[in-house]
């Protein structure tokens, strides 16, 4: 009998191509569920998932509470202006309080890289990484692949382009480690000032026009620029990035007929996509954020320790 | 580790075939004929026993039951106590549960704990107008109040004992029900 578990889900990097597939299997059954009349199992039952948001979020964060909801977790909400981070404490202090509530499992999101291992360290629960930083936001990338797999079939040899701030995207590194893992052919594209330095250690071939990374594509992804991390510095204007970096039709005909268009969302549109490729047929963005509740569902189960997968005894 | 050796044949093809060819007629005579009935196999080993039924009830009464699988992974009372879980199966509920005549089938009845469980996964489907519970073999040692309403052999064991219904389906060479000891080895 073999089995198989999770500790916590602090990122890709180093993540085997076995642990990623069965995540994604586990997955697809949750989907079943959120297809059901009553959408709740009582997996979790008496279990305690704490939200730890000391970052904003909307989506990612209203995407876990569905999840833990669904799985009849019980949840404690911990938000960035509400905290008593805001007053001055320490994350050590703070996470001294937060190992007194005895949580289960931790749900983290930081604007540090590196606080998920840390709170890892520190209190006795399984970490969910909801975003570090520069460093992962591995549910964002594995219901990416998820959504990949969905439409696409098995990643193996499947070409995708990831478009945009490669150097401060979390989501670009989490998908980085995770579709190397899977074999996809990964081609990355940005302005100079966006690609982070030694892509030739990784498997992925790095572009600094968009066309060559996305021509015969199967994936597009493209990344937010990211007002709110980078400052004035990068690029000259919205227009100017628009103008060499933007997905238009135009463009998106470099790509196969097939393609899907992917985005992490929130768009800016006239930026980084066009309008009418983010509501074009080739759009998979919002089946993306149904894909994000039966993702974070399995992986919520995974650390749970209802994580101990088996096969059957022969 | 624990190892099984066999003790006792409980049931052999012809046995199966006869103690199924009479539970399909007894869940046909129970419901009053086949309005509103749907059989629901129990995953693993009551979803080739379910579609076993159906298939001896569509040749007695020329209508096709509706079918359904469910998996009680995600509603067992033991994820959190350390046993190692078995993998997620996939549910198929394929037919509106609101007032059907459910008929659960499960291949053994031991402790009850699994048809508990799927009976709390059946009603998170709808509110059946009635559920009812047939098994190939109960063994005894319940741990909750349930029992079967069609049984196919009853058969007293000791709880060292694992009773296994092997199918062809699953790949066995021969369709039969056996009983094991199971045995520490060293």
């Amino acid at each position: 009998m073999t089995t198989f578990s999770l500790p916590h889900l602090i990122g890709l990097e180093g993540m085997d191509k076995g642990t990623i597939t069965k995540i994604l299997d586990l997955a697809d059954h949750f989907k079943e569920v959120n297809q059901r009349a009553v959408k709740k199992v009582p997996a979790l039952r008496g279990v305690l998932v704490v939200n730890f948001f000391v970052e904003n979020s909307t989506r990612t964060r209203s995407s876990f509470e569905i999840a833990e909801k669904r799985l009849s977790a019980d949840t404690l909400n911990f938000s960035a202006s509400s905290s008593s981070l805001a007053k001055g404490e320490t994350l050590r202090d703070t996470a001294r309080n937060l190992q007194a509530m005895s949580p289960d499992i931790l749900v983290v999101r930081h604007g540090a890289a590196g606080v998920p291992s840390f709170l890892a360290k520190h209190i006795n629960a399984a970490i969910v990484n909801a975003g570090d930083g520069w460093h992962e936001h591995p549910t964002q990338a594995l219901l990416d692949m998820h959504t990949m797999r969905e439409r696409l079939g098995d990643l193996e040899g499947k070409k995708v382009a990831i478009v945009g701030d490669i150097t401060h995207s979390r989501v670009a590194r989490s998908n980085i480690f995770g579709l190397v893992t899977m074999g996809a052919d990964l081609h990355l594209a940005g302005p100079a000032t966006m690609m982070p330095p030694a892509l030739d250690e990784l498997q992925v071939t790095a572009h600094h026009r968009i066309e060559p990374a996305i021509e015969d594509a199967d994936v597009v992804m493209m990344l937010r620029i990211q007002k709110e991390r980078m400052g004035n510095d990068l690029f000259p204007n919205d227009r100017e990035y628009f103008k060499y970096f933007g997905l238009t039709e135009e463009r998106l005909k470099l790509a196969k007929p097939t393609a899907i268009v992917m985005h992490p969302g929130p768009m800016n549109r006239g930026v980084e996509i066009a309008p009418e490729v983010a509501d074009g047929a080739q759009n998979v963005i919002l089946e993306q954020v149904g894909n994000g509740v039966a993702v974070r569902m399995a992986v919520l189960y995974l650390v749970a320790g209802g994580g101990l997968l088996s096969q059957r005894e022969e | 580790m624990t190892k099984l050796k066999l003790e006792q044949v409980l049931m052999d093809g012809d046995a199966i075939r006869r103690a199924l060819r009479r539970m399909a007629r007894e869940i046909v005579e129970m419901n009053g004929g086949m309005n509103r009935l749907a059989i629901v196999g129990i995953h693993t080993g009551g979803v080739h026993l379910a579609q076993r039924l159906c298939k001896l009830m569509t040749e007695d009464e020329n209508t096709v039951p509706p079918q359904g699988t469910i998996d009680i992974t995600l509603y067992r009372d033991d994820v959190f106590i350390g046993l190692p879980q078995p993998v997620v199966g996939r549910t198929e509920m394929a037919f509106d549960v609101t007032g059907s005549r459910v008929v659960l089938v499960d291949d053994v009845l031991f402790t009850g704990r699994t048809v508990r469980s799927a009976l709390d996964a059946v009603i998170d489907y709808g509110r059946p107008d009635c559920i009812r519970l047939a098994v190939l073999v109960d063994r005894g040692h319940r741990e909750l109040p349930v029992q079967a309403d069609i049984t196919g052999n009853r058969v007293t064991t000791q709880t060292h004992h694992s009773v296994k219904v092997e199918l062809m389906e699953d790949g066995f060479a021969e369709d039969r029900v056996v009983l094991y000891a199971k045995e520490a080895t060293p």
